[in-house]
């Protein structure tokens, strides 16, 4: 019973991660409709960037703050430089576009920073957490800033204008504009906040997994299957279904023989398909109303 | 026209590619065919092995037409059922002593079962859903081929080596010829198959479940049959094209499926123009030379350059090479209405 | 009078389908003008054609000021309301937020609030459920709420697309006449896109008729509504 209990603990400090990438996959899904392949690399992009600011003398917090404002921008930009004008274009061909965003920015970090694995500092400390074996101080402070983040969303969602007149752009675009909302705009801000969330997330993350160009590709899919298990509309679904997937995945690597690191990654996709099935709108997500 | 709903449905997510634009003209058929038949003849034996691997891919491409711009399901596994046709014609040619020629139906077959079993659960889903499914198929295979488990069939990590076969009856070409004209008649057999598949009741069903699935189901359509159909015959086509790559490449090992080729595949299908059949083969040339030519280009920022081109490609031509066809067929039209005046 | 709208020479098309052919009519300022026609005749098309919803060309004309090569978003600045046909509602967003949603573009907060506690005492069942999901409402109580979001704009020109579609006579009798007190009070030009021909001439000041992309018939509502030949060739009545 012990080690159950200890292997969940693990799992929700693992989900932490795939909590913070999930909110970020929540933010891009309500503003385009879809999902963005090239969120985690956009994500180590920026954490990248933090990384360089530190060796160039920038003490951590400024980098984090100066990190969160260019991937906003940079979110935006790429947005209104890449993706506006596919935004007549087939949703196929977008996600073709976000394919070819991956390998861009995948390949631009492997020639500016080489693909040796670096250390990456946390704010937190490494220390164990409150004494306990199983959660350090850095996983201690992830779940909190993603719990902060969460609540931060969720309150610029329900009580501020220009979070009202989002989620009013994504959810029927035509009415929008009647009311004068620009929904051009609205995307692009959907692409600058979810670039920035992604950014946190990547710099929560690179402690752990240690920076280099390929470190965001699991924790992806992980964020992707997170939010796609919480409801693709629910940031607080997101955020359950990260430390979902994290003690999923730590309890098939414990209990389920023969699956050793490799099959993880496939089983916990599995058992999220199987709840996908048996509740196709994901845990919180609002069931999807089809009309003819 | 009057709304009667007040949740306005979104347009489908996968467009609709007019019957009559399904196929290439005759004319420009025949060209096609004329040229594929005599290329083998002045090129080098590597140029013809690429030229064979360019068919190979367009099957499993074409096989993604089918399933994604036919009956608008969107499948990021592809990769798996190759896979599984490549390591059925591998596993029988070297442990059972099966004919080459022989393995291709059986991998087929077995591609069609797997595929149709895995639309069984993917009738629930749809959109990015089933697009996670899939991608979760993908990267399980090479997972699964590598487990110890099956290590006596598979080869384990290191794989399995293929025979390649001489030409038959002593034909005086070499191995690489033998194998371009063989792949090629399978490849046009399979072509006028899925021709005549799409334009069938079937083909039509298909259609109409992409467009609009509720009411195609309201109009008698046995929706579940025919998308688990749908999946298998998808699978079952890219399962031959494994077999095929498998004896052209000489051996099969996990790591040379993984989700990089179904992510491939689902670049092909684009760039190719979705739903248009002729365009598998330019989508699979795609995918085989412009990485090439972008790693000729810059070695250290191959993956950028690629993704440059890619973008070019889909600004210009959003709708893939379809729409190249379509300005084409255009400019003729007019050229031709010209002349008459 | 002044024309607070004008349209000249206004095409409009779908792809290759062109919808609407040269048409002309102006709307006065402070008037509710209907424009019937039978279904296809291109009445929505022309609301669409107003807000630049669907590609036209030709003279639009707002206060003096024309309204091509304006965004849909920056037309409903100008003071156009539209509501669409269908209603648009939110549905995923609550009563409120729909109504707050009408006056987004506006800065003055206590102003807006005020507004919304003047649309609840036009729409009475409206209060009852502000907090629920608009999706949950009856069809008469969602058009009453997109007419309500609408008006949260303080627009000077309403459009209405077919508002009594799919509703009882007595709820359209009652939604009909609230407009008829809008225009009275909030001093709001309204023009209004019907099949229900009757209960449109009723209201209206200024009606056309629109067949097949074009304007067949125009006049003072009181007299085409008199005019029995008219009734019957073009509104089947």
């Amino acid at each position: 019973m012990e080690l159950l209990t200890n292997q969940i603990l693990a799992g929700i400090a693992t989900g932490a991660i795939y909590a913070c990438m999930a909110l970020a996959v929540v933010m891009i899904y309500q503003a385009i409709d879809h999902l963005n392949f090239a969120q985690g690399e956009m994500a180590m992009f920026s954490t990248f960037i933090s990384w360089q600011l530190m060796q160039w003398g920038v003490p951590y917090w400024g980098a984090f703050l100066l990190t969160l404002i260019f991937s906003f921008a940079g979110g935006i930009l790429i947005e209104r430089l890449l993706f506006k004008p596919l935004a007549k274009a087939p949703i196929l061909t977008n996600v073709a576009g976000f394919i070819a965003l991956y390998a861009i920015i995948n390949s631009c970090a492997g020639l500016i920073w080489d693909f040796t694995i670096k250390q990456y500092p946390t704010p937190f400390g490494s220390a164990p957490f409150l004494g306990s074996q199983l959660i350090s101080t850095h996983q201690a402070g992830m779940i909190g800033v993603t719990v902060l983040l969460l609540i931060a969303l969720y309150a610029f969602f329900r009580f501020t204008r220009m979070g009202l007149a989002m989620r009013a752009a994504a959810s029927v675009p035509e009415s929008a504009r009647l009311v004068g909302i620009n929904t051009s705009w609205m995307i692009a801000l959907g692409w600058g906040m979810a670039a920035a969330i992604g950014s946190i997330a990547g710099m929560l993350i690179a402690p752990v997994v240690f920076l280099e160009p390929n470190m965001m590709g699991g924790v992806l899919l992980y964020g992707f299957a997170a939010a796609v298990l919480g409801g693709l509309t629910s940031p607080f679904g997101a955020v359950i279904g990260g430390f979902l997937v994290g003690i999923f995945e730590n309890l098939a690597g414990t209990y389920i023989p023969g699956v050793g690191n490799e099959l993880k990654l496939p089983i916990a996709l599995a058992l999220i398909v199987t709840v996908l099935v048996v509740k196709p709108a994901g845990l919180f997500g609002r069931p999807i109303i089809k009309r003819v | 026209m009057s709304a009667v709903q007040e949740a306005v449905p979104a347009a489908p997510a996968i467009e609709a590619v007019p019957k009559r634009a399904m196929t290439l003209g005759t004319g420009t058929s025949l060209i096609v065919l004329v040229v594929l038949i005599t290329m083998p003849l002045f090129v080098k034996n590597f140029i013809i092995f690429q030229m064979t691997m360019l068919l190979v891919y367009g099957l499993a491409v074409l096989a993604l037409n089918i399933l994604t711009g036919g009956s608008g399901q969107f499948s990021l596994g592809q990769s798996a059922f190759y896979a599984v046709g490549a390591y059925t014609s591998a596993i029988l040619m070297e442990h059972a002593g099966v004919n080459y020629a022989l393995t291709l139906p059986v991998a087929g077959l077995i591609c069609f079962a797997f595929g149709f079993l895995f639309g069984q659960p993917a009738l629930r889903l749809s959109g990015v859903y089933l697009a996670l499914a899939t991608f979760a198929l993908a990267t399980a295979m090479p997972q699964l081929l590598k487990l110890g488990y099956f290590e006596h069939w598979t080869g384990g990590v290191q794989g399995l080596v293929v025979t390649k076969p001489d030409a038959p009856f002593g034909l005086p070409m070499s191995q690489d010829m033998w194998l371009y004209y063989f792949t090629l008649v399978i490849t046009i057999a399979i072509y006028i198959f899925s021709v005549n598949l799409l334009k069938s009741r079937s083909g039509r069903a298909f259609m109409a479940i992409r467009d609009n699935e509720i009411a195609a189901s309201a109009m008698g359509i046995d929706v579940a049959l025919y998308k688990t159909l749908a999946f298998g015959v998808s699978a079952g086509i890219t399962g031959v094209a494994g077999g095929l790559g498998a004896i052209a490449v000489q051996f099969v090992a996990p790591d040379g499926y993984t989700i990089t080729l179904a992510i491939s595949l689902f670049l092909g299908m684009v760039v190719g123009g979705v739903g248009w059949l002729p365009g598998s083969i330019v989508g699979s040339a795609f995918i085989i030379f412009v990485p090439n030519i972008a790693e000729g280009i810059s070695k250290g920022l191959s993956g950028a350059v690629f993704g440059v081109i890619l973008f070019l490609v889909i600004f210009l031509v959003p709708h893939g090479a379809r729409q190249v066809a379509l300005v084409a067929q255009h400019l003729i039209d007019r050229f031709k209405k010209r002349q008459e005046n | 009078m002044t024309a607070l709208l004008n349209i000249r020479a206004l095409n409009a098309y779908y792809g290759q389908v062109q919808a609407l052919h040269g048409l002309e009519f102006s709307l006065e300022q402070g008037s509710v003008t209907t424009l019937l026609g039978a279904n296809g005749a291109g009445k929505t098309t022309t609301l669409r054609a107003i807000c630049n919803m669907v590609r036209s060309s030709g003279a639009i004309e707002f206060d003096g000021a024309p309204l091509s090569n304006r965004s849909t978003e920056n037309i409903a600045r100008l003071g156009i309301a539209h509501v669409p046909q269908g209603r648009g509602t939110f549905t995923t967003m609550t009563v409120e937020e729909n109504l707050q949603l009408g006056a987004i573009t506006r800065g003055d907060k206590a102003a807006v609030a005020s507004d919304i506690e003047r649309m609840y005492a036009h729409f009475p069942v409206l209060k009852q459920r502000h907090i629920q999901q608009a999706g949950t409402l009856s069809g008469g109580e969602q058009q009453m709420l997109a007419v309500a979001r609408a008006l949260m704009l303080r627009p000077r020109l309403m459009l209405l697309d077919e508002p009594s579609f799919g509703l009882a006579p007595l709820v359209v009798r009652d939604l009909f006449k609230i407009l008829g007190k809008i225009n009275r009070e909030d001093q709001v030009t309204i023009l209004v896109v019907e099949q229900n021909a009757q209960l449109a001439l009723e209201i209206a000041d200024q009606a056309y008729v629109i067949e097949t992309g074009r304007i067949v018939m125009s006049g003072k509502a009181n007299e085409i509504a008199d005019n029995e030949d008219v009734r019957k060739s073009y509104l089947g009545y």
